[in-house]
Order: C-alpha cells, then sequence, then structure tokens
C-alpha cells in the first residue's frame, strides 16, 4: 500500500487498504522473538492436527481458508475514516479447533504477506500471532468458557463466539500495541489507547461476522459444526 | 431423531460436495463486496498515520500481486482477479496441508 502510493505518485485507483504490520513497524529484536513464539505454537499445532484431524474435516480447513481470505478483502467502515476487517481466528478455531484453526490463519496471513505483499516478512511471526494464534487460542479458549457458562455450545454458540470474536480483535490490538512500544516505534501511553480505541470498535463487525458465519452453517450444515470434534477411527 | 433428520437432508442433497458451495460464498463475497470495500486506512494504519510511525514502513522486498490488484488489470477487475487468485492458493494450499496431516500420522 505505502509503496504503491509513493511508486504511482498520481492518485492511486481505490483499492482495499492493506492492513497487515510492514517491515519496520517492529525492530528486528521484537519481530524475531514474535517469529520464535509463532513458530513453537505453530509446531505445536502440527503435531496435535496431526494427531486428531480427521479426513472428513480437509475441505473445511480449505473452505475456511478461502472464506476468511476473502472476507479479509472487505474492509468495512467504521468511524472517523478508518475501516476494519475480519481477522477470523475465533471462526475458524470454533469450526476447526485451535490447532487446525490456527493453521488456517498461519496459511491465509502467509499467503497473503508472500504473495499480496501485504504484511512484511521480518514481521509476519507478529502478524500470525497477533491477528490469528490471540483469536485462535485465547479466543477459543474465551468461547469454550462462556459457553459453558451459558449452557453448552448448542445453545450459546453466536452469544459466546459474538463476545470471544470481540474480545480477541480487541487483545490482539493490545499485543500490537505493546510490540510497537517495545520496538521503540511509539511509546505505549501512545499506543495502546490508540490501537484499542479504534479496534473496540472493529471488534463489533468481528463479532458480527463471525456470528453470522456460524449462524448460517448452523441453519443449513448443522453436521459440519460436528467435524471439529471428529476423530479418525482408532488404528 | 430431530436433530439427526435436519442434519442430514441437506447433506443428501448437497452430498460430499458441500465444500462447492463454501468455495462459491467466498467467491461471491471477493466479487461482490471487495470492490466495495472501504479504501479509508484500517485500525493500525490510521494509528500509526495519526501517531507519526507510518513512513517506518518498508516496501516488500518482491511484489508478485501488490495490494491485490493483478500488474497490468485494470479497476475493479484486478481485485477481483486477486481475490480469486488467493482464494484457490489458500484452499490449495489446507487441503493440501489437511490431507498430509490427516492420512500420515505420526508414530506416536
Amino acid at each position: 500500500m505505502f509503496a504503491a502510493i509513493v511508486a504511482r505518485g498520481t492518485t492511486p485507483i481505490p483499492t482495499p487498504p492493506q492492513m497487515h504490520a510492514p517491515d519496520g513497524f517492529l525492530s528486528v529484536p521484537i519481530a524475531v522473538v514474535m517469529w520464535a513464539i509463532t513458530l513453537l505454537v505453530l509446531a505445536i499445532a502440527v503435531r496435535r492436527t496431526n494427531r486428531t484431524l480427521d479426513e472428513r474435516a480437509v475441505p473445511l480447513l480449505g473452505v475456511t481458508a478461502a472464506f476468511i481470505f476473502a472476507a479479509q478483502m472487505f474492509n468495512f467502515q467504521v468511524v472517523g475514516g478508518t475501516s476494519g476487517h475480519l481477522l477470523g481466528g475465533v471462526l475458524a478455531a470454533v469450526l476447526l479447533g485451535p490447532w487446525a484453526g490456527t493453521l488456517v490463519m498461519a496459511c491465509v496471513i502467509a499467503v497473503q504477506a508472500l504473495v499480496f505483499q501485504d504484511g512484511g516478512l521480518v514481521v509476519m511471526g507478529a502478524n500470525i500471532f497477533n491477528m490469528g494464534v490471540v483469536g485462535t487460542l485465547g479466543g477459543f479458549f474465551l468461547y469454550r468458557a462462556l459457553a459453558g457458562i451459558l449452557g453448552g455450545e448448542d445453545r450459546a454458540r453466536i452469544p459466546a463466539s459474538g463476545i470471544a470474536a470481540w474480545s480477541s480483535v480487541v487483545a490482539g490490538s493490545i499485543c500490537m500495541a505493546v510490540e510497537l512500544a517495545l520496538s521503540g516505534t511509539t511509546p505505549l501511553s501512545i499506543a495502546l489507547p490508540a490501537m484499542v480505541g479504534v479496534h473496540v470498535l472493529i471488534g463489533i463487525g468481528e463479532a458480527l461476522i463471525t456470528m453470522a458465519a456460524l449462524g448460517f452453517i448452523a441453519v443449513t450444515r448443522a453436521d459440519l459444526l460436528r467435524l471439529r470434534d471428529a476423530r479418525p477411527a482408532a488404528v | 431423531m430431530d436433530q439427526q433428520s435436519k442434519d442430514q437432508a441437506p447433506r443428501s442433497r448437497l452430498g460430499r460436495y458441500w465444500w462447492v458451495v463454501g468455495l462459491a460464498i467466498a467467491a461471491l463475497i471477493v466479487v461482490v463486496l471487495a470492490p466495495l470495500a472501504s479504501a479509508d486506512p484500517d485500525g493500525l494504519e490510521r494509528v500509526a498515520g495519526d501517531h507519526g510511525f507510518l513512513q517506518s514502513a518498508r516496501d516488500a522486498l518482491y511484489s508478485i500481486i501488490p495490494d491485490y490488484n493483478v500488474p497490468g488489470v485494470e479497476g475493479n477487475l484486478s481485485t477481483i482477479l486477486a481475490g480469486l487468485i488467493g482464494i484457490v492458493i489458500v484452499f490449495g494450499l489446507m487441503v493440501l496441508v489437511g490431507r498430509l496431516l490427516a492420512r500420515r500420522r505420526s508414530q506416536d
């Protein structure tokens, strides 16, 4: 995005703004630490998915990734000349479980960076963590807890996923603010209120899209919601 | 009983090719909604602009389909094409990864 505007010089054709952190926003040490954390989580995710993934769930991995990729291209308006878009971590985890969901988010964010130059390569670990892992692990944990309190997943899927989705966006923005501050890019006293202030609103969009997608699947193909806990037959 | 019949009715209609419908929905989002996307800066970009660190962004090392615009194609079609390419790539990758993980169990 930034590069494109400079390169074109003239008024660019209106395009969806590129939203993921570019290289340069985070210091190299912080970016490396975030890569290390993300790689560790991904290694666990591969292992756990390898152990539990049922073959019938494989198409859902692909469709969830495709939907999240598509939905991330649709920036919706929030107040004051600012936009936001779906992250999708809670949606992926509710459909596929936290570990397979993490793999889906990593795939989407990696393809966006590698093919579409959306998000830097050095900061990709941070982007996968903030926009993926926070939602697929933290968001899913919150979702399960809320669903339990509210009377079980089948009854409380929609409200629990909505609250978890909103929380995951706010939590992701807090992580980004802390990483920016630790990198010396901008002080926490500025980054935190600014990032959280905007993402409290963007999170509402995340909640609405997550609830709508899960509601649609529950009405049209409720059996797909059971693929998450489907397990391969014992060998 | 009720729940079961509800689950199975659509399955018989769409069979095992429900994922085609899923992909079609993703494609529809790209064709219909992506061109309508707000061009305003998103949360992070807005904060970066407001607080003076937008210029610390470094250019990508290379570019393939920058900004979700296929080079040489104009306007909305460029964005739509980029989106469709992205959908195919992530779908293909995850099905491949899923198949590998589901079929080759590690020995433990």
